[in-house]
């Protein structure tokens, strides 16, 4: 009992990151029907400008701040000069652009901060909680209490303000929501912005756990992918649902079955999933017209 | 006269390839025009899929390492010839794309993209495991190629053999798409449902073309491990399968010719690349990225367009 506690632990600690990303995924997805491949170099820029703000010296609060800005002005630049200018191209075209943008992402860290590994002390010291005789890191009481803050503010801004509406009615028909005045290039910067930003924060709260790398995108950014296509592409709950499942089934089956094939389980499961779900647990039924 | 047209491409194709060899100084040029064949062989098969059936894979670089380390595996641990382990390799390949095939292409765009990238994961993570075998992380070393007590060594040698191999790809992909086939995947391209209309098994087509790519990749996986003489799990991770589709779109979607150029461009790039020290993978993104928003069609069909001319099997 106590090591299923254990694994459901750290199961949920990583699938908040996983759904942070989700959820950054959907965003972008939503807006623009673009899937942004960049999307896991926004994680890693998270916990690598904090670990650099940090050594720098510069106090927590203000590092964790400039870890998620700088990533969102990166989405907004990434909007601009790369996806806007290509807006009519191919799935394919559009889906090589931003990995082209994770490339040189990931070559400007790697060429500024090194190929070595980083981390920097938990938020509120690391001396565990022991709750039925498996251990809870205070920094993963973060990580799932700032997701929880963070999927409320989301649900909040979409359903509540006029932003986020602008935002829900571009994405349902994007010519429509022009034609009553919103301004749907900047609900794409905006989009953009927004994602970029969720991404780093799911990295910034994850590095003390984890540890951090110029290479760590890649991956974290895919299971991200596959939260987002778990929970049905395009859909909140979904990618939070999503990212919380994948999280959890990856930590049990490390757990119970192989960790050396911990990376391939979250692809086991989204190929399952899309074989007997193909549009995921809450993908929206839709017919498509001829 | 229109023999001569008809074949034109395929004979400038041949004379390039005859003529290479007396400008080509020494090994290490041999060598990149080895790799260039190899991949545009590859390109070709992935292009039949991407540009003219309209269908992705983010995942072929795992075919490419089935077949890398069957030619590995099969003759070091059971003693199998090296062409029996290909062609069991090309088998397996095959057999792997058979059965994910059908769930899979009831799927669409990007659901398509993820199940293939997954698909592609998995097996890169198998290869990197299952030590006892495949040399994990580090890999290992492959036996030569030997047919009938010849033995094929040396980057000459090798470079008659792709240059052969890549004239039949070339031959073979131009005859498939003016095929009915070929139609066929032509018009599921254009529109699944009007394809459908006419008839068309959609697929039944999409599984064949998924199935013929990953049977050529897994090929040619066998030929990169043999002529290399060792594999590392690399060969079937998820860059691999992103620099294959790079190649095909960079090259020119459904355009034959566009697989040659994105092939041979693609695999000199990184030679070139290599003064500019630590910079390589910016420069290498940020090129990709300038490609693709100048030219999102890819280089052989703007080039057409401007110049007027309009490929043949352009769609």
């Amino acid at each position: 009992m106590s090591q299923f506690l254990q694994f459901l632990f750290s199961g949920i600690t990583v699938g908040a990151t996983y759904a942070l990303a989700a959820l950054g995924f959907t965003l972008i997805y939503n807006a623009s029907n673009v899937i942004n491949f960049a999307q896991g170099e926004f994680i890693m820029l998270g916990g690598m400008l904090a670990f650099f703000f940090m050594q720098s010296g510069v106090p927590l609060p203000l590092a964790i701040l400039l870890a998620i800005a700088i990533p969102a002005v990166v989405g907004m630049l990434l909007e601009k000069l790369a996806i806007e200018p290509a807006r009519d191209a191919d799935v394919v075209t559009l889906i090589i652009i931003t990995i082209g943008a994770s490339l040189v992402i990931r070559g400007l860290i790697q060429i500024w901060l090194g190929k070595g590994a980083h981390t920097y002390p938990a938020f509120s010291g690391s001396e565990p909680f022991l709750i039925g005789g498996a251990t809870l890191l205070p920094q993963s009481l973060w990580v799932l209490g700032i997701t929880a803050l963070v999927v409320v503010a989301l649900w909040y801004f979409f359903s509540r303000t006029l932003a986020g509406k602008a935002i829900l009615a571009t994405s349902c028909n994007p010519l429509a929501a022009q034609l009553v005045g919103i301004n749907t290039q900047w609900v794409l910067l905006i989009s953009f912005a927004l994602s970029a930003a969720l991404g780093a924060i799911g990295g910034v709260l994850l590095t003390p756990i984890t540890l951090t790398s110029y290479d760590v995108g890649i991956m974290l950014g895919l299971k991200g992918f596959v939260a987002a296509v778990v929970g049905g592409l395009g859909s909140g709950l979904g990618a939070v649902v999503g990212g919380l499942l994948v999280g959890i089934i990856e930590a049990m089956a490390a757990g119970y079955i192989s960790s050396a094939y911990k990376d391939a389980i979250p692809f086991v499961l989204i190929l399952f999933i899309l074989f007997f779900m193909p549009r995921g647990i809450f993908g929206a039924k839709i017919t498509e017209r001829v | 006269m229109s023999m001569l047209r008809r074949h034109a491409p395929l004979l400038v194709l041949a004379v390039v390839l005859l003529l290479l060899p007396l400008v080509l100084p020494n090994n290490y040029y041999y060598d990149i025009a080895i790799r260039m064949a190899i991949n545009a062989i590859i390109v070709l098969g992935l292009n039949l899929l991407i540009g003219f059936a309209g269908q992705i894979s983010l995942g072929h670089a795992g075919f490419i390492g089935i077949g890398a380390y069957a030619s590995a595996i099969l003759p070091t641990h059971f003693g199998w010839h090296p062409i029996v382990a290909m062609v069991a390799g090309a088998a397996i390949a095959s057999a792997i794309a058979a059965i994910v095939a059908r769930p899979i292409f009831r799927l669409k765009g990007h659901y398509l993209a993820m199940a293939t990238l997954g698909l592609g994961i998995i097996i890169a993570i198998v290869i990197k495991n299952e030590a006892a075998y495949t040399g994990g992380p580090d890999g290992m070393p492959v036996p030569a190629l030997g047919l009938m007590g010849f033995e094929i060594s040396g980057e000459k040698q090798w470079y008659w053999v792709l240059a052969v191999t890549l004239l039949f790809s070339f031959w073979a992909s131009k005859n498939l798409i003016d095929s009915p086939f070929g139609r066929a995947l032509r018009a599921l391209h254009g529109s699944e449902v009007a394809a459908q209309v006419m008839g068309v098994d959609i697929v039944r087509y999409k599984v064949a073309i998924f199935v013929l790519s990953a049977f050529f990749a897994s090929l040619m996986g066998s030929i990169t491990a043999h002529y290399i003489g060792f594999v590392t799990p690399n060969i079937a991770d998820f860059f691999h399968s992103i620099e294959l589709v790079t190649m095909v779109v960079i090259g020119g979607m459904a355009s034959i010719y566009g697989s040659l150029i994105g092939a041979v461009l693609l695999t000199a790039l990184p030679q070139a690349l290599s003064t500019f020290e630590g910079w390589e993978t910016v420069v290498f993104g940020t090129i990709l990225m300038f490609c693709m928003i100048f030219m999102p069609k890819g280089l052989v069909p703007t080039l057409a367009a401007r110049f007027g001319h309009k490929e043949r099997g352009d769609s």
